[in-house]
């Protein structure tokens, strides 16, 4: 039962994973007219244009250079770079790993942080300590990422001078420098992600709080930090899971953002720079790895919830 | 009508007044804009990056331009194209919602997986890809965004139709031969207007957000014209010199999205209390 209803998630996972890929790549057709003029304007010399169409495989009907595209793709070859004529690949490769180092320090602080203050904040409920926390995640919730990275910038870099205000971070760095480097970014990126976990981890642990076994524990007269540690929090933690992966899907979209208030050499940036340049195989390469990391922690949400329920591990 | 609506502000919280002042002000700042911004917003009028002085509230930005008056100018644009975004996605958010759940069947299933596929990564990973082939302008982007955000507003759309749909009052107007579209218009649209509404302010400040990173990003709204995005980012330079210039803008959005937010809690809990006094 519970293995058939993860495997049909993990079906509709692969099926969306071929949507989105073909969407991606079906975006070059959305054009009427000739997409290498388009992005080149009406003066672009015969040349410029014949090396598009080369560069782009467009003399091959669609599916054809879907096919190419995607075998391309597995194999790590993203086609090359409009703009550089480097492969994609090449460029794109180092600023994976730059942006992967980001997001996986700021999901390193985030994710105790925020089920730890959540718990606080579900052990206090309705007191003082829990209303400074729900009101600074709402504050957090309702600002733009680059108004917190900017914030942070003034009051921690140009005021106190703790941290450098540009994150840059060049090859031979070792790895304390890196963190030192990348200390403002990630913080930014731990209050974007931090205050959705927080209110979940809360709503969830004060929802088992509220069952019949705990009301019994507390009668029995455990101290109530021991029954918010072993009896609330084994059942809290299913939820509490696919909302961990549901907001680190949400780092995609905050690395972007983030990277560029810092000048962050990573693949957001890349994007960005892509976008404006109009170079389509970059932008293409960026836009699937992303939401590939997007589908895939999506779809491990979905899992964990389906494999920590206990009403279906055992099927009537 | 005007009568309950007096009583209704009365009857306010506080924050409701707050979210009240914040929305009419941004409102009359934006309408206003050209009559009440002191300097032209175009023209260098001072030195670059001055604090705020009585000749300039805001101070001025990296070309010696009123920051005030950049502010007002911005204002308008943001908040008109972002309510042009809105409206746009809900007449086609709505439509297609209310057709997918009074049509049923194939229709719906087209619709809803068509919604699906491009709800499946996030809304700004699919406007840059878009915008990258389009190229950036006022038109693109403003139905680029509509139809990403119609998405979450044909859910909404689709849910209170199908809901309704199993009534009685619309069995019996189908009955009688009615129209698709007259039970759109007559039967569906007056019970789901108080949801839609509040529906509307939230998309409202998610289009804002979205607009003003797409201007961050230097995607959205185009130089020599500026939203508050792009205010911050022709400003972002100030910051390495310790001068918050970004963070007045950024600082708009955020009191923007926070007044919105608040007017909006305020109608759901008016809206929760008239089902509770609704007489049986």
């Amino acid at each position: 039962m519970i293995f058939k209803l993860a495997l049909r998630r993990l079906a509709l996972g692969v099926i969306t994973i071929f949507v989105v890929s073909v969407l991606i790549f079906s975006v070059t057709e959305l054009l009427p007219g000739d997409v290498a003029t388009a992005i080149l304007g009406q003066g672009a010399t015969p040349e410029a244009v014949a090396e598009i169409h080369r560069e782009l495989d467009l003399d091959h009907p669609a599916y054809v250079r879907y096919g190419r595209w995607l075998e391309g793709f597995l194999k790590g070859d993203f086609g090359n770079s409009l703009t550089t004529n480097e492969p994609v690949s090449v460029q794109l490769v180092p600023r994976l790993m730059d942006t992967l180092a980001l997001a996986g320090l700021a999901a390193l602080v985030a994710v105790p942080l925020a089920i730890a203050l959540g718990l606080l904040a579900a052990i206090f409920e309705d007191r003082a300590l829990d209303k400074i926390i729900s009101t600074f995640s709402l504050a957090t919730i309702s600002v733009p990422e680059f108004f917190m990275g900017y914030l942070l910038i003034i009051i921690l870099a140009t005021n106190l001078q703790l941290f450098p205000s540009l994150a840059l971070v060049e090859p031979g760095m070792g790895i304390f420098e890196r963190v030192y480097a990348m200390a403002l970014p990630a913080l930014t990126l731990t209050f974007v992600v931090m205050a959705h976990m927080m209110r979940m981890t809360r709503a969830a642990v004060i929802d088992v709080l509220q069952r019949p076994y705990i009301e019994m524990a507390r009668l029995k007269g455990i101290k109530p930090w021991r029954i918010v540690i072993q009896h609330a929090l084994p059942n809290a933690l299913g939820p509490i899971v696919t909302v961990v992966a549901l907001n680190l899907a949400y780092l995609v979209v905050g690395v972007v953002v983030v990277e560029v208030v810092f000048v962050y050499p990573g693949m957001g940036q890349y994007l960005v720079d892509a976008v404006s340049k109009r170079d389509m195989p970059v932008v293409q390469a960026c836009v699937l790895i992303f939401a590939l990391v997007y589908v895939l922690l999506n779809l491990l949400a979905d899992i964990v919830g389906i494999l920590a329920n206990p009403r279906l591990r055992h099927p009537r | 009508m005007m009568k309950a609506f007096f009583r209704a502000l009365r009857e306010a919280s506080l924050s409701a007044w707050i979210g009240l002042v914040i929305v009419v002000g941004n409102a009359l700042c934006a309408i206003l804009a050209g009559w009440i911004a002191p300097y032209d917003p175009a023209d260098p009028v001072g030195g670059l990056w001055e604090g705020f002085t009585a000749e300039h509230w805001l101070g001025t930005d990296q070309l010696g331009r009123d920051m005030l008056s950049r502010m007002l100018e911005g204002g308008q644009l943001t908040i008109g194209i972002a309510l042009a975004v809105t409206a746009l996605a809900f007449v086609i958010g709505v439509l297609g919602g209310f057709i997918a759940a009074l049509g049923r069947g194939a229709v719906d299933q087209v619709l809803s997986r068509i919604v699906d596929a491009l709800m499946a990564i996030p809304t700004l990973l699919f406007a840059l890809l878009v915008l990258s082939v389009m190229g950036t302008s006022v038109p693109v982007l403003i139905v680029v965004i509509a139809i990403l955000e119609s998405t979450r507003v044909f859910r909404l759309a689709r849910a209170l139709a199908l809901d309704l749909a199993a009534m009685d009052f619309v069995e019996v107007a189908r009955l009688r031969g009615e129209s698709m579209l007259w039970i759109m218009r007559r039967e569906i649209l007056p019970n789901t207007t108080l949801p839609l509404m509040s529906e509307f302010g939230l998309r409202f400040c998610f289009v804002v957000l979205f607009i003003s990173t797409l201007s961050f990003l230097g995607l959205g709204i185009q130089p020599p014209a500026a939203d508050w995005g792009g205010l911050v980012r022709e400003n972002a330079q100030a910051i390495n010199f310790g001068i918050a210039a970004p963070l007045i803008p950024a600082a708009a959005i955020a009191i923007l999205t926070v007044g919105v937010n608040l007017v909006v809690d305020w109608m759901l809990a008016r809206q929760g209390k008239a089902m509770l006094e609704r007489p049986a």
